[in-house]
């Protein structure tokens, strides 16, 4: 660093091993090109950070600051314009957890995840293994099962809305023949939930089904086989070889999923506005009603509660690098 | 299989098992396909029914029980009325940018930003990772009330700048790129080096083109994503000809509930573009499934 002047391929020599035995070995900086003369290994740090600046720069604006002054709004006040009127410390923190009507969001939260992420993992790994069968048609199958993938949160929660229409949808239509009264999907309390959680449930068995069968095409096929030869077929195989070995991405599904449906919001806007009687007012939703629904502006406890949201979503995150971590381990 | 046959008189267990499977193939290829139809139906119905109802008039939709398909004539005229009510030609417009905007903003700030991490001489590496590592971890809907005030702050809302800023980068891409460049050989590189290529031009003119399956990848999952974007553009604009077609559509269905056909008409003109991406460009959408390990 200090000698400038030296500018031979001693000093490349010095720099090249110290790359190559960091603390990213999966890296290949530090190649052995002896070619750079070394004045250019001297300014590539420098030249290497403005590669990454671009990106730095969006992060820092758009996600580190917002994350600091999240932080800070969470422990202001608000005025009526939406304005910090001053430090209350935990105040927020204090009242959402004292707050019956949070409470009850926390638990839509959790019961919405629930109903969410189970099911739609279930269904695509009977889809996915299904699809593993040598029969005719599997390739229109995969293209057709995979088509839910493209829709949006608006496009899907849309047309859920005209199927559960109580006056003239089709889902009454059906219960009709069997003799079954009107249902009211999305304005029953002790219903909406159900009813937004299926639209949801919708939405993510094409994601479920694509990492479930790009699993499935990536089995070894040698264990697959030796398993055949010892006579293990049909279900047996399924139980006792595949599962087991898709267990990465089911648990993969399981953390992803987790934090998509606590993220859930389009489906909750458009379907029930998270009513009736709050029945389906989730984290996110509840946030958005606090800072930006009929210009409530009330940006100091809608914070308190996206600061909920984050650390929620960061014990995920470690439970999932914990656990990949013995995995990998184990392996 | 003939090992099979020939070991089946020493293990006695061994005996039943083929003897079941032989005769229980065609039945379970039967039953197969039964629960594949099945979930096939329930699956696509809302598709199909989409797409139908599309093209359905109000005396099919609005009877009960409602029609499964247009027994009184298909009305095409659904998807002008549709164009007609909300500006859906300027959303049209707004989405189709703010997409561009985003997709390419993150194939360049992650082709540098990955070029760095694999080729370059980066000090504090292990740091970097972990900061582009940590952007994937914080999920936007808990940091969008600063951002919202921030675009409104710097007075652009209803833009297509206040649309497309905050995602002008990603973690994510930049690890998707990371993993194909790591792939990349290495006399190739330093083949370009001697021939005097710069970083730029190696990045730009061999680098790139020789990792397009990547890229693509990356640029469908951007694309997607960002089409599909609602909590955001709700917020960042206001007039109804600045909204995307996601936010149109939305309050197409709460402004006309007693035209199904033509809400769902609109529904189809939104999800047109991505129907097509994960039609054709499913192969490439499966190589960046992994890369979102971390979400």
């Amino acid at each position: 660093m200090d000698e400038v002047t030296d500018v031979t391929t001693t000093s490349g020599e010095k720099v090249l091993p110290e790359h190559g035995s960091g603390e990213d070995p999966g890296e290949r900086s530090g190649t052995p090109s002896p070619t750079p003369a070394g004045r250019e290994a001297r300014r590539e740090p420098f030249v290497a950070v403005l590669y990454l600046l671009p990106a730095l720069v969006v992060f820092g604006v758009f996600i580190f600051w917002p994350l600091v002054k999240s932080i800070l709004l969470s422990v202001q006040g608000t005025d009526i314009l939406g304005n910090p009127s001053g430090f209350v410390g935990l105040v927020n923190y204090t009242r959402l957890f004292s707050d019956p009507d949070f409470l009850q969001v926390l638990w839509v939260t959790f019961a919405f995840t629930i109903l969410t992420v189970i099911p739609s993992i279930a269904i695509a790994l009977l889809i996915a293994l299904l699809l593993q069968s040598r029969i005719k048609g599997v390739r229109f199958f995969r293209t057709a099962f995979a088509l839910p993938f493209a829709f949006s949160v608006a496009t899907a929660s849309v047309i859920f809305g005209v199927l559960f229409n109580p006056a003239s949808g089709v889902l009454n239509g059906i219960l009709n023949t069997f003799g079954i009264d009107k249902v009211q999907w999305l304005t029953n309390p002790d219903l909406a939930l159900w009813s937004v959680s299926g639209a949801t449930v919708w939405m993510q068995i094409g994601y479920n089904l694509l990492v479930l069968s790009a699993g499935l095409g990536a089995l070894p096929e040698d264990v697959l086989e030796a398993a055949r030869l010892d006579g293990a077929s049909g279900l047996r195989l399924q139980r006792s070889i595949v599962m087991p070995l898709l267990t990465p991405q089911l648990f993969f599904l399981v953390v992803v999923g987790t934090i998509h449906s606590l993220q859930s919001f389009g489906q909750i806007k458009i379907l029930t506005v998270g009513g009736p009687e709050d029945r389906t007012t989730t984290l996110v939703y509840s946030i958005y009603e606090q800072a930006f629904a009929n210009n409530n502006s009330n940006y100091g406890y809608a914070s308190a509660q996206a600061m909920v949201l984050l650390v929620i979503v960061l014990i995920i995150t470690a439970l999932q690098f914990g656990v990949l971590e013995r995995r990998v381990f184990y392996r | 299989m003939t090992s099979v046959t020939t070991k089946e008189p020493v293990a006695t267990p061994g005996k039943a098992a083929p003897k079941k499977a032989r005769p229980g193939r065609r039945p379970s290829n039967i039953g197969t396909y039964l629960i594949l139809g099945v979930l096939f139906l329930i699956v696509l119905f809302p598709v199909y029914y989409g797409l139908v109802g599309s093209l359905m008039g109000e005396r099919d939709t609005n009877s009960f029980p409602p029609a499964l398909y247009p027994e009184n004539g298909v009305h095409p005229e659904n998807y002008s009325k549709a164009l007609d009510i909300i500006p859906l030609g300027d959303q049209y417009l707004t989405s189709v940018l703010q997409t561009l905007g985003i997709t390419l903003g993150q194939m360049i700030t992650s082709a540098l930003a990955a070029y760095a991490f694999v080729f370059l001489n980066l000090r504090w590496r292990g740091f970097w990772f972990a900061v582009f590592l940590s952007t994937m971890m914080i999920p936007f809907e808990s940091i969008i009330i600063p951002n919202y005030l921030l675009i409104s702050q710097w007075g652009l809302k209803d833009t297509i700048a206040g649309l497309t800023l905050p995602f002008l980068a990603t973690g994510f891409g930049t690890f998707l790129l990371r993993q194909s460049f790591l792939s990349f050989p290495m006399e190739l590189r330093d083949a370009a080096r001697v021939d005097g290529a710069g970083h730029v031009r190696f990045l730009f003119s061999i680098l790139l083109p020789l990792s397009r399956p990547s890229l693509a990848a990356l640029g469908i999952w951007s694309a997607l994503s960002a089409w599909n974007m609602y909590f955001w553009p709700l917020l960042a604009t206001e007039a109804p000809e600045n909204q995307t077609i996601q936010i149109g559509i939305s309050q197409l269905q709460s402004s006309d509930s007693d035209s199904p056909g033509m809400v769902l008409a609109g529904v189809m003109l939104a999800l047109f573009p991505t129907l097509l991406l994960v039609i054709f460009g499913q192969r490439f959408i499966v190589r960046g499934l992994t890369t979102g390990a971390v979400k």
